[in-house]
């Protein structure tokens, strides 16, 4: 059942147009991330969702009901913010029912909806705290709280883990993936990270300068990226570009007939490169640069012989030193080529 | 390595002489100017000094005729609570009011800003004084507009008893500038996802100025009212100028610090003005003390 839809929603800050036409569904109980580089318009897709910015075309509407220019109040949706936006001289408690207060909700039932999300979230000995005297993850808990007990249809998150450190992140990260298994709401996250991107999502949306370049499940994404710079963004060491003219002497299967002497670009994933003569594609000698040893993870840093940069990632501890040459090649299955205008080539 | 510690221990001490060095005009000032007139007026409140002969050691016996036996002493200070109580809370509100509506994002903010700040700048001087009391005389501005507009023949409001500190207090809350200014940046300080989590709350804008703005303010709000009260406590010039330094009519604008000025100056008593003095000093420091104090019942200290 489709909760929220997009529908040629566009976002014009004066003349430069931010958001260009974005068509979205978005069905209920999803876990969709908005992903893409700084400045693509996804924090700006987020509040147009929320509230907090005007829509300048296209429909929104949630729950089969237009919502253009519905008060932030009354989309039922929650937000958590970036740099949380907590309340700073209310307590936990009170910023968690100080919508609800808004609302004039009973007493009693504001009390239980608190107590129930606290539970959930584990702050509760937390409650009457003032936020300076929280953690930065227990603020973000806080604002995750606030949320939850607004009973949203929708959770909007806007990079709500970027202010906490590495290891917290991971932690908060698997959290939130639990809380959206145990409440089931559907939740729409903004975040420039892929790796989150990739962990928490039924499904992606990557957006770049205002326009949605593809939306899929992770691993369609990661396997079968629509262009070149979807194929960039996603995966991590980035994807290899090889510029190569010609693409008859791959032999990969095509949507089209490739001319003689188009120019084209092979992208091979670093964890995809072939050592050694396995290869269905050769390409030839790699002189390596740098090597990083991850512990489980090998990754060398090299050059083919026409001089274009390539990486490399192997499983396990190799032997491999900076000034050797490996030779590279690839799978064909595991191969990507781009149409000079940046599109998919291969099916 | 010990030349070396001594010798660095000499750098340190060249360091701290400069350091005394560039102190030293701002300490001598300090010292003579500021500290040894303090200490001098706490010992001529002990005299009856009358600036003319040597002074002559009374003890307490000028404190005794302040708080016993001075009529003039309970008007001052009636005249002057009065003043204080109406004019901080009015000039606050008021720089408040204008804060937040410039703070809405209207075009050309420097310029409006720099316009209500004017006031403040030459508010306090005699010149705008002298022209207060054009603008409420008898025949002054007010009248006129009054008249022309609604026919009304106003009294003179400066020289009405029931009404002159009422203009005091209206020129002294027009000298808003200076609170709104720092209104203005406690109002920049707030964040602003705090308003948009309060939409999506559902927060309208009069709760949102209440439960967010205001608290949010209330560190700001507390040192503004603060430094006005103490201002208020020592206003002079206008009160001196429009009444012509007599504090009337009928000591009806009888500031507390004219009626020492009057005391020193016009009856040449300046132990006993000494003494006011230091009353006036004990009665900023209890409103401070007292401010501070209820300080944490209202204040909110983000960190």
């Amino acid at each position: 059942m489709t909760t929220l839809s997009l529908t040629q929603v566009q976002k014009r800050f004066g003349a430069v147009e931010v958001i260009r036409g974005v068509d979205l569904s978005i069905t209920s109980g999803e876990f969709v991330v908005f992903v893409g580089p700084s400045g693509c318009g996804k924090s700006t897709l987020l509040r147009m969702i929320a509230g907090l910015e005007p829509i300048s075309g296209g429909e929104l509407s949630i729950g089969g009901v237009r919502m253009n220019d519905t008060a932030a109040s009354q989309r039922g949706i929650a937000m958590v913010f970036q740099s949380y936006a907590l309340y700073p001289h209310m307590s936990v408690y009170k910023n968690m029912s100080f919508g609800l207060e808004t609302a004039r909700m009973p007493r009693a039932e504001i009390d239980r909806r608190v107590r129930k999300a606290a539970e959930i979230l584990q702050i509760t000995p937390l409650l009457e705290r003032k936020p300076r005297q929280l953690s930065g993850g227990q603020r973000q808990r806080v604002a995750i709280g606030r949320a939850i007990v607004r009973d949203p249809k929708i959770f909007l998150f806007d990079e709500p883990l970027s202010n906490l450190d590495a290891e917290l992140r991971v932690q908060t990260r698997v959290e939130i993936a639990k809380l959206h298994a145990d409440i089931g709401a559907t939740m729409i996250y903004v975040t420039h990270d892929q790796v989150e991107a990739m962990t928490l999502a039924d499904r992606i949306v990557v957006l770049r300068a205002g326009i949605v370049e593809q939306h899929g499940t992770p691993l369609d994404i990661y396997n079968k990226p629509a262009n070149r710079f979807v194929a960039g963004f996603i995966g991590s060491p980035k994807m290899n570009f090889l510029d190569v003219i010609g693409a008859n002497r791959f032999n990969l299967p095509t949507r089209r007939t490739i001319d003689a002497g188009e120019t084209l670009t092979l992208g091979v994933r670093p964890e995809h490169v072939v050592t050694g003569g396995a290869a269905e594609i050769d390409l030839g000698a790699l002189a390596i640069i740098h090597v990083e040893q991850l512990g489980g993870q090998t990754i060398a840093y090299g050059r083919l012989a026409d001089g274009q940069p390539l990486n490399v990632v192997l499983e396990g501890q190799r032997r491999i030193n900076a000034g050797d040459s490996l030779p590279v090649g690839a799978m064909a299955a595991s191969c990507h080529l781009f149409a000079s205008d940046g599109l998919r080539l291969n099916s | 390595m010990p030349a070396a510690a001594a010798a660095s221990a000499r750098a340190v001490q060249r360091d701290d002489l400069a350091g005394y060095g560039f102190l030293l005009p701002w300490l001598l000032g300090f010292l003579l100017l500021t500290l040894g007139p303090v200490a001098a007026s706490f010992y001529l409140s002990l005299t009856d000094y009358s600036g003319l002969s040597a002074p002559n050691w009374v003890g307490i016996e000028n404190y005794r005729r302040i708080a016993t036996d001075d009529p003039r002493f309970v008007t001052a200070m009636t005249v002057t609570f009065t003043f204080v109580l109406l004019s901080v809370p009015l000039k606050l509100l008021f720089a408040l009011g204008v804060a937040v509506a410039l703070n809405k994002g209207l075009a050309g903010l420097s310029f409006f800003r720099a316009v209500f700040y004017l006031p403040s700048l030459i508010g306090g001087s005699v010149a705008i004084a002298v022209l207060w009391r054009q603008v409420f005389a008898g025949d002054g501005l007010l009248n006129q507009a009054l008249n022309a507009l609604f026919g009304y023949e106003g009294p003179s409001w400066i020289a009405n008893p029931s009404t002159s500190l009422y203009t005091l207090v209206l020129l002294a809350v027009w000298q808003f500038g200076s609170s709104m200014i720092i209104f203005l940046a406690g109002l920049r300080q707030i964040p602003q996802d705090i308003y948009e989590a309060a939409s999506i709350d559902g927060a309208q804008p009069v709760r949102q100025f209440f439960k967010i703005t205001l608290p949010l303010l209330t560190p700001v709000i507390f040192f503004n009212a603060v430094i006005q009260t103490i201002d208020a406590f020592k206003a002079f010039t206008s009160a001196f100028v429009i009444s012509d330094g007599t504090g009337g009519p009928i000591d009806s604008t009888l500031f507390y610090t004219l009626y020492l000025y009057q005391e020193a100056f016009t009856n040449f008593r300046f132990g006993y003005a000494s003494a006011l003095a230091w009353i006036l000093v004990l009665i900023i420091a209890v409103f401070t003390a007292l401010s501070f104090l209820s300080a944490r019942y209202w204040v909110h200290y983000d960190d």
